[in-house]
């Protein structure tokens, strides 16, 4: 078999899911001799346009120039993989998908002008098709290796899809939520992180997104009748809130966050002092 | 530092997006009949509007979301921030809870710096387009590197919970704190690592370096007893000295038109230089005897560090000595607090606070209302401060290169940038370099 042509390329995010790769110390040499990593900007400064046997996109598409790249991204992989919860489900920056961007722009730049934008930022799938996904914020290092061995050898990847709350039950864990009054989503999130915010004595925060029919409904009503303190929309507007099972009620808590129209922080211009004009 | 106007250009030269840096930007240098180069930073990393994201928020969510602000270096941001919020709040935190976020610093530290020395920089300086690629001549050095990275990323992990984005941080201390037998087995580890440290301190200052000799004022935090980190006044080599909070007073931010990271200046618009050279020259007294032991061993003076900026990787590996030598002392005086965390109340008010990042100082400024919850925000990271810094060094350096074929003038000025360990992810993204000429 060939040694497949690898690329890592990102939209908007951290880079941290990227960094995944690279830290998996114990195996990057061992992968580097198993898979040619042809493009990986933040890695090398060895460059191709492609094609690619693999291409693993992280980030969202959250600029008209992504928009276009990704479609020629697309074209040029055998296989495309999203790597973590900006290409899977949009990522935190998503949430701006329910404020004015325009006036997020301004809030954020004094010259909104020169910031090329759209108004949404939205998972890789809402653009091309995807091949298969790894979930987190971060991706874990352990799913990650196992996509890469299962590519290799030519088997499906054996990825968990079951909740949280089901790997946090097994190791055998004080429940966050019903012993500790937490507001847990472990019961919604796909696991992946082996249970870790319940481990830390918090409740979890769903950087892994929903798994497969996630009743958002049902721990809603129970989350509402059980707590008091901020409300139960908000624990959803967090790192997957754009995925659909939890949209509706992250977009409910953006709504209360009045956000619309802050004053930039910046002193809007170069009018405070040293204008330099460079 | 002014822009040519467009017929005064006489050559253009540009850096296709760069690599081995964290995040996209390009490069784009005028150059003068007369011989005086402009440059531009071009980042272009998609903005994601974090300080409009924070708004509505509480503080303890605002330290989950700042953490994704960068993916290397996500305990400096909820260092930065929980640090401003409990400076508002009037929380003390128990000694033995300090130390613990200041041991989780170092391992980021650790993480951070191995990564840019050994996987990012080394390249450079031994002519290896990655170190995958100079693994094939120099495996023992890069398994070195990833030994140290690992270690870094483990210490994280045991404390945050996981080396990226790690959730174990709230406003008053941790949700968990780790048992002295957790901690047990990477102290042994880092102790006994910290040998390769010291090695490599003099391994990457005896690789061949570009000369280049510049002025430059530095800025960091300092502090009466430790090497800055997290605590202290922000200073610099001309006088500047104010509390942590009070970044505004002698810097502000400005945005260029070739960028999506708006750039900090001083307020009389001199550029200045943060990271592990400035912290290294302003407060070599206080490095880990261990650290500093390294350092003189070299026969480098501060001055040569301070004025040749391709040093900065002897600075950065001295610093990993001292993170990984006070991660260890940290270790032996270990005592799980009684407490994870304090109780607090919100306050309105302003929090703002600043600590040393792995590539400098980041301030982060918070308004809260009543409730506690969070109404404006400004976060300066340090790679939109060092900005400035990078666009004059490329001015003073790039006429000696700019004559070279493309791709040996490309690869010196990214060598150049490189020294910076720009993180432009934090900054915005980066690096195409392009040279515009008038012929």
């Amino acid at each position: 078999m060939a040694t497949p042509r690898v690329g890592v390329v990102k939209m908007a995010s951290c880079d941290g899911c990227q960094l995944t790769l690279l830290d998996l110390e114990d195996e990057l040499l061992a992968l580097g001799e198993r898979f040619e990593l042809v493009e990986f900007p933040e890695a090398t400064s060895r460059r191709s346009d492609g094609p690619y046997d693999v291409l693993l996109v992280e980030g969202s598409i959250s600029t008209p120039e992504q928009a276009e790249q990704i479609v020629e991204l697309r074209a040029r992989a055998k296989l495309l993989v999203t790597i973590g919860a900006c290409a899977t489900a949009g990522g935190i920056q998503a949430l701006r998908n329910w404020g004015d961007e325009p006036a997020w722009r301004a809030a954020v730049y004094p010259d909104a002008e020169l910031i090329e934008s759209l108004a949404h930022a939205t998972p890789i799938h809402e653009y091309v098709k995807v091949d298969a996904e790894l979930r987190g914020c971060p991706i874990d290092p352990g799913q990650l290796l196992e996509l890469l061995t299962a590519l290799r050898v030519g088997r499906r990847p054996q990825l968990p899809d079951e909740a949280v709350c089901l790997e946090c039950k097994r190791l055998g864990r004080v429940c966050v939520l019903v012993a500790g009054g937490a507001p847990c989503l472990g019961p919604l999130t796909q696991t992946g992180c082996g249970a870790l915010c319940p481990g830390y004595a918090r409740a979890c925060y769903a950087c892994f997104g929903p798994r497969e029919q996630a009743n958002v409904a049902s721990l809603g009503r129970w989350l509402e009748a059980e707590r008091s303190g901020p409300g139960v929309d908000r624990l959803f507007a967090g790192f997957t809130g754009w995925a659909p099972p939890f949209r509706e009620r992250a977009g409910r808590a953006m709504s209360g966050f009045g956000t619309a129209g802050a004053e930039a922080s910046v002193p809007a211009d170069g009018s405070d002092g040293v204008d330099d004009e460079r | 530092m002014t822009t040519p106007m467009a017929e005064e250009r006489d050559l253009e030269f540009s850096v296709g997006q760069l690599t081995r840096v964290e995040g996209e930007g390009r490069l784009h240098l005028s150059v003068s009949r007369d011989g005086r180069v402009a440059a531009q930073l071009r980042i272009f990393e998609a903005p994601r509007y974090f300080e409009q994201l924070v708004v509505g928020r509480t503080p303890d969510e605002v330290l989950d979301i700042v953490a994704r602000i960068c993916g290397i270096c996500p305990v400096a941001y909820q260092m930065s921030g929980v640090h401003a919020f409990e400076s508002l709040a009037g929380v003390s935190v128990d000694p033995a809870v300090r130390g613990l976020r200041r041991l989780l610093y170092c391992g980021e530290w650790i993480e951070s710096h191995a990564l840019h020395i050994f996987l990012l920089h080394a390249p450079d300086f031994l002519g290896y387009p990655s170190a995958l690629e100079m693994a094939a001549d120099h495996r023992a050095l890069v398994e070195r590197g990833l030994r140290l990275k690992k270690l870094g990323n483990r210490l994280v992990a045991i404390v945050g919970g996981r080396p990226i984005h790690p959730v174990s941080v709230r406003v008053g201390g941790f949700y968990r704190v780790p048992t002295a037998a957790e901690l047990a087995g990477i102290r042994e580890e880092l102790r006994s690592v910290l040998p390769e440290a010291v090695e490599t301190v003099a391994l990457v200052a005896a690789l061949e370096t570009p000369v280049a000799d510049r002025d430059t004022r530095l800025v960091c935090l300092r502090h009466p007893d430790e090497y800055p980190m997290s605590d202290g006044r922000i200073v610099s080599s001309d006088g500047i000295d104010l509390a942590p909070g009070e970044w505004r007073e002698a810097f502000r931010e400005v945005q260029v038109p070739w960028s999506h990271a708006l750039q900090a200046r001083a307020a009389d618009g001199v550029p200045y230089l943060l990271g592990p050279t400035a912290r290294v020259v302003l407060a070599s007294d206080q490095l880990h005897p261990t650290a500093r032991t390294a350092l003189e061993a070299t026969g480098l003076t501060l001055e040569e560090l301070r004025r040749n900026v391709f040093r900065s990787i002897v600075s950065r590996a001295v610093e990993l000595v001292h993170a990984i030598a006070e991660a260890v002392d940290l270790l032996d005086a270990y005592e799980r607090p009684a407490r994870a965390s304090v109780p607090w109340q919100p306050r309105a008010g302003v929090a703002a606070w600043a600590t040393e990042a792995p590539r400098g100082l980041l301030f982060h400024r918070y308004e809260l209302d009543d409730e506690g919850i969070v109404r404006a925000a400004q976060i300066v990271p340090p790679t939109s401060q060092n900005q400035a810094a990078i666009e004059r060094d490329l001015e003073l350096f790039a006429p000696a290169v700019v004559e070279l074929p493309h791709a040996a003038a490309t690869q010196r000025l990214e060598q150049l940038i490189r020294s910076y360990d720009p993180c432009i992810s934090c900054a915005t993204h980066f690096l195409d370099l392009t040279i515009e000429r008038d012929r």
